[in-house]
């Protein structure tokens, strides 16, 4: 329990991180830097995306699978590491 | 009409033809009939009249030959029968039959048929024809009988037969196998056997591609039948009725408890630290890449040069000139109004000659000198007018209250205004050219027109007493920057208030004198204190004159005053124009409307300035970083680097301004203009005489760059505020130059002549977004605003960090230049001394020339002895031959 929370810490505390969601499969978040109001956007909106990538992805050969996640925009960058039960959302 | 077709048929058996027959050839008739006309004459003669003897029933006649004759004889070429008199003469018969065609079957109403056998043909079988049709078919043929069996006729039908038929080609081939008895009936094993392992267990025959081989279908038997498709569909519509329904939802949520928990579970850690490690990855890249760099924007500004036409050149935007009060005047000085986009104020004084110095003070009353204001959006009149005690040489705006002008004038006096009062009308001109709406606009034109029309003239609200100012014209005003004022001392300290309360001026009569538009600090003297009472009374109260200085009017008084004494000769240096190292009035040039209208709120906040009080030195915490050193260009064309602090005298205990540190003299005119960089703090602009130079603050050796003299004498300088390394240069014949570092050092990159009299006053403008004005002024009294085109205004890539680097150069040659110096000047010394020494030392005693014979003589002897051993050796030399002497 403890060695998650430092270990999020440590990745809060790099250079250019703005916050992280850690949220379910279902696009609920669990754990959040972030306020109420856009943890609960990010989790829903993010949610489907990373459904639909990872259709995409098994789609063109069933033993593949998401790994990472990269939106780069013009303003910043969302980095979503999906796994079986949760993703983690990085800003 | 049957008897008519008949002679068709006959005449195609028969094909003797009467040539006269020709016309009834060409209407395609028989040969052997011929239409005729008979007129009624001739129908009466031969008793064949129409309707009357010859009928559709009858329509025969037969003629005699004879009396056809005759008729043709008698009538001749008259006669009817006249274009077949050869064929009546050579008919065989007795008698012609004569038709009657009614209707014109042939061509005429009669046609005579020209041949016995036809003329029978006509007359009987049509008889009998009559009569045998009624009878029926069956005569027509002769009686049937059993069609006797006649010999076959091959019509070539058999070869097809046999073609069809098969037969055996050789006789057939009897085989008869058997096995052994034995084998019969003995057990057998089946296995399965593949077929394809062993190539010999069985044979095929491949279909292949035979390329000889074609038969053509000829014919294929096939049935066809068209058969609509058949398709069942059925719908059923549901029918549904409207309903008013609504869903309201909120994100789903786990509470606390639950969040608790999930996060203590072991799956949550594993994911958390499998996870992790990929991140590190992400988060290592970004900071080795700037993700955000966009290659694509970085290019263009680079690229931007080489699209298409270029414009170099400064376009006029627009030029101000106004009529009635800027006759024979000059402009001295232009300021932009720091908030305010497309004001700008100039202003105005008498053209300076020595004459005019001398009786400068009997114009006055005639044309009193102004400051105007213009706005783009009026050319002729000018919004504002500043009425000022004598001509002002130098102005300057409050860079936190644009509403507070400060001036210096001819007299040596300073001057202070306030128009607050018409910053509304001021500011309806912030909608600038094209737009005619202003705040003030009335409804009625007749009251529009009147205020309009006059410019108000705002009176000055404080001056300077005579007595207390500056001996000689003051030449440049500049405000305090807001972040720190100077106490009495000299020293910067923490300026409490944030707005600009202190001004800095300098003229020729050797002294720099540090204003504060506050109150001195009250001190316990009653004299002061009542001071400011006495003279408020009797000073007359105009009434539009705002009361903000009114503290100040009459006996404001500079609170340091900076001379500068001169290193070693005991004179004094002659201040034209100085500049500060922590100046923001240089560097405001539009892009920090933002800052000065959030002071501009602070201030209309309500800061009276005569409640404001000098606060105490020791009060204030002294500002270290602020330096207090600045350059000064003076009359004499040298650049003095000085500073303000004063220092304490020792012997006499009063402030006594530090002795300037360095002073070059570079120029050979006066100073004109003394602005530093807006992009390099330490880098600053010199113009004077016939040349510019550059320096670097802290390089005490020279100046960095200095320009060759050119052909007409520079009278202003200003450096772009965009382009870190270009800068505009005035000339006296009206040219402005723009000097780009980069590009040329040796001369101006770009030279535009605007007026025929000299520059008097140049100053850039950003109004944003991306619009660069110039604004210069002539001695001529005309305003000229010039827009900078992309090329002057946009920097190039990298162009500050190009521009820090050339300086850096510039410093590093200069350091070397001055190291040669040294070292040449140490070496030309060394030499010096060398020779002397060489001067004193004494000469060597002169050997006598018998001396010299012998020293000769006997080195050639030890010669000759090392050539015998030499050859000796060598075995040239027998030992025989007696040495040469």
């Amino acid at each position: 329990m403890a060695e998650v929370e430092e270990t999020l810490k440590r990745i809060q505390t790099q250079k250019g991180v703005q916050g992280i969601i850690i949220v379910t499969a279902e696009g609920i978040p669990i754990r959040s830097t972030l306020d109420n109001a856009s943890t609960v956007q990010y989790a829903g909106l993010i949610q489907q995306l990373v459904m639909k990538a990872r259709v995409t992805v098994r789609e063109m050969d069933p033993q593949n699978d998401l790994t990472f996640l990269r939106i780069r925009s013009k303003k910043n960058e969302i980095m979503i590491a999906p796994d079986k039960d949760y993703f983690l959302i990085i800003l | 009409m049957m008897a008519s077709k008949r002679p068709k048929s006959t005449g195609d058996k028969k094909n003797d033809s009467a040539d006269s027959a020709g016309s009834s050839t060409e209407l395609g008739l028989p040969d052997d009939i011929f239409p005729l006309v008979l007129t009624s004459g001739t129908q009466e003669l031969f008793e064949c009249r129409v309707d009357k003897d010859v009928t559709r029933e009858s329509p025969y006649k037969i003629l005699r030959k004879e009396e056809i004759l005759k008729d043709m004889k008698t009538r001749a070429a008259v006669s009817d029968f006249h274009p077949i008199k050869q064929t009546v003469l050579n008919y065989p018969g007795e008698e012609l039959l004569l038709m009657f065609d009614r209707d014109f079957t042939c061509g005429q109403n009669f046609y005579l048929v020209l041949t016995e056998e036809s003329k029978k043909r006509i007359l009987e079988p049509p008889v009998s024809a009559r009569e045998d049709t009624a009878e029926g078919t069956s005569l027509d043929s002769p009686p049937c009988k059993t069609p006797e069996c006649q010999p076959w006729v091959s019509l070539g039908s058999e070869r097809e037969i046999e073609e069809e038929s098969v037969r055996d080609s050789r006789p057939r081939l009897k085989y008869r196998i058997s096995r052994v008895r034995r084998k019969f009936g003995a057990p057998v094993t089946f296995t399965d056997c593949n077929a394809q392992e062993s190539k010999d267990k069985y044979t095929e025959c491949t279909s292949y591609d035979d390329r000889k081989f074609s038969i053509e279908r000829m014919e294929i038997t096939t049935g066809v039948q068209a058969v609509p498709t058949l398709r069942s569909i059925s719908t059923q519509t549901r029918w549904t009725y409207p309903r008013n329904m609504c869903s309201q939802y909120e994100f789903r949520e786990f509470t606390e408890e639950e969040k608790e928990n999930i996060a203590n579970s072991e799956n949550f850690r594993n994911f958390v630290n499998s996870v992790v490690s990929r991140f590190e990855v992400a988060a290592q890249q970004n900071m080795i890449f700037d993700v955000f760099f966009n290659d694509w924007q970085a290019l263009h500004e680079e690229d931007g040069i080489f699209g298409g036409k270029v414009e170099t050149h400064l376009k006029e935007y627009q030029s101000f000139t106004d009529l009635h009060f800027t006759k024979e005047k000059t402009i001295s000085d232009i300021n932009w109004h720091p908030t305010i986009n497309g004001l700008i104020a100039v202003s105005v004084m008498e053209k300076l000659s020595s004459e005019g110095k001398i009786n400068g003070s009997a114009k006055l009353l005639q044309n009193p000198p102004l400051i105007f204001f213009w706005s783009f959006s009026d050319p002729i009149n000018p919004q504002l007018l500043l009425e000022c005690p004598d001509d002002v040489l130098s102005f300057q705006f409050c860079p936190s209250n644009p509403n507070i002008i400060v001036g210096g004038c001819m007299n040596g006096q300073v001057v202070l205004w306030d128009v607050s009062a018409h910053a509304d009308r001021l500011q309806g001109t912030r909608s600038a050219a094209g737009k005619a709406t202003s705040a003030n606009e009335c409804a009625l034109p007749a009251f529009q027109d009147k205020r309009e029309l006059n410019t108000p003239v705002v009176r000055y609200c404080a001056v300077s007493g005579v007595e207390n100012g500056h001996k000689a014209r003051i030449t440049d005003v500049q405000w305090l920057p807001e972040n720190f004022e100077i106490s009495k001392a000299g020293i910067p300290v923490e300026n409490k208030a944030h707005i600009c309360v202190q001004v800095i001026t300098c003229a020729p009569d050797c002294c720099v004198m540090f204003w504060d538009i506050r109150l001195p600090r009250v001190t316990t003297h009653s004299l002061t204190e009542r001071k400011p009472k006495v003279t408020e009374t009797p000073h007359l109260n105009r009434s539009d004159v705002p009361n903000t200085f009114k503290h100040l009017d009459l006996s404001w008084k500079p609170f340091i005053k900076v001379a500068l004494p001169k290193k070693g000769t005991g004179a004094e240096y002659s201040p034209l124009k100085f500049s500060l190292r922590d100046n923001m009035n240089d560097n405001q040039t539009g892009g920090s409307t933002e800052t000065s209208e959030q002071n501009l709120e602070k201030s209309e906040g309500g800061t009276e300035y005569a409640l404001l009080r000098a606060s105490s030195a020791k009060q204030l915490k002294p500002l270290e970083d602020i330096s207090t050193r600045f350059y000064i260009g003076t009359q004499d064309g040298e650049v003095v680097y000085t500073d303000w602090k004063m220092e304490k005298d020792n012997d006499s205990g009063r402030l006594l301004s530090t002795k300037p540190s360095h002073c070059f003299l570079v120029h050979d005119g006066f100073i004109n203009s003394v602005r530093r960089s807006p992009f390099f703090k330490d880098i600053i602009l010199t113009v004077g005489g016939w040349t510019f130079a550059i320096w670097k603050e802290g390089v005490m050796n020279g100046p960095i760059i200095h320009s060759s003299c050119s052909p007409k004498k520079c009278t202003v300088g200003y450096w772009s505020p965009s382009r870190p390394g270009v800068f505009f240069i005035g000339k006296e014949d009206g040219n402005v130059e723009v000097w780009d570092l980069l590009e040329k050092t040796h001369e101006a990159s770009q030279t535009q002549n605007l007026s025929t009299t000299q520059i008097t006053c140049i100053k850039p403008w950003i109004v944003p977004p991306k619009q660069h004005f110039l604004a210069v002024s002539d001695h001529s009294g005309t305003l000229h605003i010039l827009e900078v085109p992309w090329s002057l205004r946009s920097p190039s890539y990298n162009e500050k960090s190009n521009m820090a680097k050339y300086f850096e150069k510039e410093v590093d040659r200069l350091i070397f230049l001055n190291k040669r110096k040294e070292m040449r000047a140490k070496e030309k010394k060394d030499k010096e001394a060398e020779e002397q020494k060489k001067k004193m030392e004494p000469k060597m005693p002169e050997k006598l020339e018998e001396q010299i014979e012998e020293e000769n003589l006997v080195h050639y002897k030890t010669y000759l002895a090392m050539e015998k051993v030499i050859l000796k050796n060598m075995g040239l030399l027998s030992d025989e031959e007696p040495a040469l002497n």
